[in-house]
């Protein structure tokens, strides 16, 4: 069953086009890879698709609510958790929890619950009530995480999720992530391609804007004729920027 | 009632920030307290009016406000820089929401600036009335006004900008053109006119007509009226600026 469907969505700053055109469906519970180098378009796009930035043209689809029309259907829908860690700092865990909680209009109880639920899926039992500023990178990210799904999403955004975390804190960051797979639609922006690899279920690779491929990673690899993804991922975007 | 989760989050902020509160209460209580000795060791007579306790208290009461500006400006703009509002303005929150956020837990803070500074004049020789009650109701007017101020620069303006223009300009502004340090009499022409086109030296001279119970007072020469108007404006202003600034993000 299709939850997102991208309908030739573009956007454009004046001389720049970041997204170009861009037309992509994405099923229910899939974990989807965006792909890209820098300025590749990738957060564009998930601004977009969050309804943080409106397209200069086409429209997308989220279970349905066009991202132009239905904002606030939409909004009550996804979660995102951007590319820089966005908590309140000098809050503790479970104070940035239920800050989060009421603004989803949460029953007390019901809050208290999925806080539990979210606290043992993160791993976050021994920081709860530690304010988020002493936390480490790792950390701060897991309680980036737990924040965007404290209201169950349908569809989650994680835009670069382990950017400048050490390899531990991204091991650990990744068994996080995978701890929640399949309960919701994940798209996730990175440009660590074993990141990748590890996680998702399908890639997408974009190139100035544009979609160059699509598909599992195997069907990736073969696309480009090789064997691992690395080298399948260069050589497409060699290929188009040549 | 989703503003109810914004508004404690906000206040969270503001409380555990000791700077906050040291120079939004703390510096005019240092002020009143260094003009009043100033003033103690002038013969009688001899000293400017306004270092007489009760024209000193409501320009006081208005300086401190001008900390609201910076107190408030500060927490929006390092919001906007942190990315907590990229991931807020993807929840339900509407613009007024977080207008009522970062201006409701301001407004306690305001009031505890005012009845901090009256507290010391009492001490420092005000005579209680009950007119002491309605200035500090009043000042709930100008307070609203620096709030908004600063909620209007913290959407335009960056964290380091805001604490220039807020921790230096706004305060300095308040502080000369309002008339809480010298008479703007004593200087008059173009100065005074500026001091009369801007809100500040009519907010102060509000106060004192209430504090002297003078009622009428407070609507002579439009001050009532003006930092009214200047309120309302710059409240819209927030808003327009900071919905425009949702929609563009």
């Amino acid at each position: 069953m299709t939850e997102i469907k991208l309908k030739s969505l573009t956007k454009r700053y004046k001389d720049l086009t970041a997204v170009d055109g861009l037309s992509l469906e994405i099923e229910k519970g899939e974990l989807f890879g965006l792909l890209g180098v820098n300025g590749a378009g990738k957060t564009t796009t998930i601004k977009m698709l969050s309804t943080l930035t409106v397209p200069t043209s086409g429209d997308a689809e989220i279970a349905g609510y066009s991202i132009l029309g239905d904002k606030q259907k939409i909004r009550e829908r996804i979660a995102i958790s951007p590319q820089e860690t966005a908590v309140a700092e000098a809050l503790t865990v479970r104070e940035n929890l239920k800050m989060m909680a009421g603004i989803y209009s949460m029953d007390k109880q019901t809050a208290e619950k999925r806080i539990a639920e979210l606290r043992d899926a993160l791993g976050l039992r021994n920081v709860m009530d530690k304010r988020v500023k002493k936390l480490s990178g790792g950390y701060k990210r897991r309680v980036s995480i737990a924040m965007a799904l404290i209201n169950s999403p349908s569809v989650l955004f994680l835009d670069e999720p382990t950017l400048g975390l050490d390899v531990i804190a991204r091991s650990e960051l990744w068994d996080a992530i995978k701890a929640i797979k399949g309960e919701l639609t994940i798209i996730l922006t990175t440009h660590y391609l074993e990141e990748a690899e590890e996680m998702c279920d399908r890639l997408a690779v974009m190139k100035d804007g544009r979609l160059v491929a699509v598909g599992t990673k195997e069907e990736i690899k073969k696309a480009a004729g090789e064997d691992d993804l690395e080298a399948a991922f260069v050589k497409l975007v060699k290929e188009v920027r040549a | 009632m989703r503003w109810i989760a914004f508004t404690k989050r906000t206040a969270k902020e503001i409380i555990l920030d000791p700077l906050t509160i040291a120079f939004g209460i703390g510096m005019p209580v240092a002020v009143l307290l260094l003009l009043s000795a100033i003033n103690s060791g002038i013969p009688a007579g001899h000293g400017p009016d306004n270092f007489k306790i009760d024209q000193l208290t409501p320009g006081i009461n208005v300086f401190a406000m001008s900390f609201l500006t910076l107190m408030g400006g500060l927490l929006l703009s390092k919001d906007r820089g942190s990315s907590l509002l990229q991931r807020l303005f993807t929840t339900p929150l509407t613009a007024v929401d977080y207008i009522i956020g970062y201006v409701l837990p301001l407004l306690p803070i305001a009031l505890l600036q005012s009845v901090v500074c009256y507290a010391f004049a009492l001490i420092l020789g005000l005579e209680f009335t009950v007119n002491i009650l309605w200035a500090i109701l009043l000042s709930l007017l100008p307070a609203l006004l620096f709030t908004a101020l600063g909620l209007l620069l913290g959407t335009i303006l960056n964290e380091k900008q805001v604490g220039g223009i807020c921790g230096a300009l706004i305060t300095n502004l308040t502080a000369w053109t309002s008339g809480a340090w010298f008479s703007v009499d004593l200087v008059g022409g173009a100065f005074k006119t500026v001091c009369q086109i801007l809100p500040f030296y009519h907010a102060v001279e509000m106060l004192k007509a209430v504090l002297h119970g003078d009622f009428q007072g407070v609507f002579a020469e439009g001050h009532l009226w003006i930092v009214l108007a200047y309120t309302v404006v710059i409240c819209v202003l927030s808003v327009i600026l900071f919905t425009s600034k949702m929609r563009e993000k």
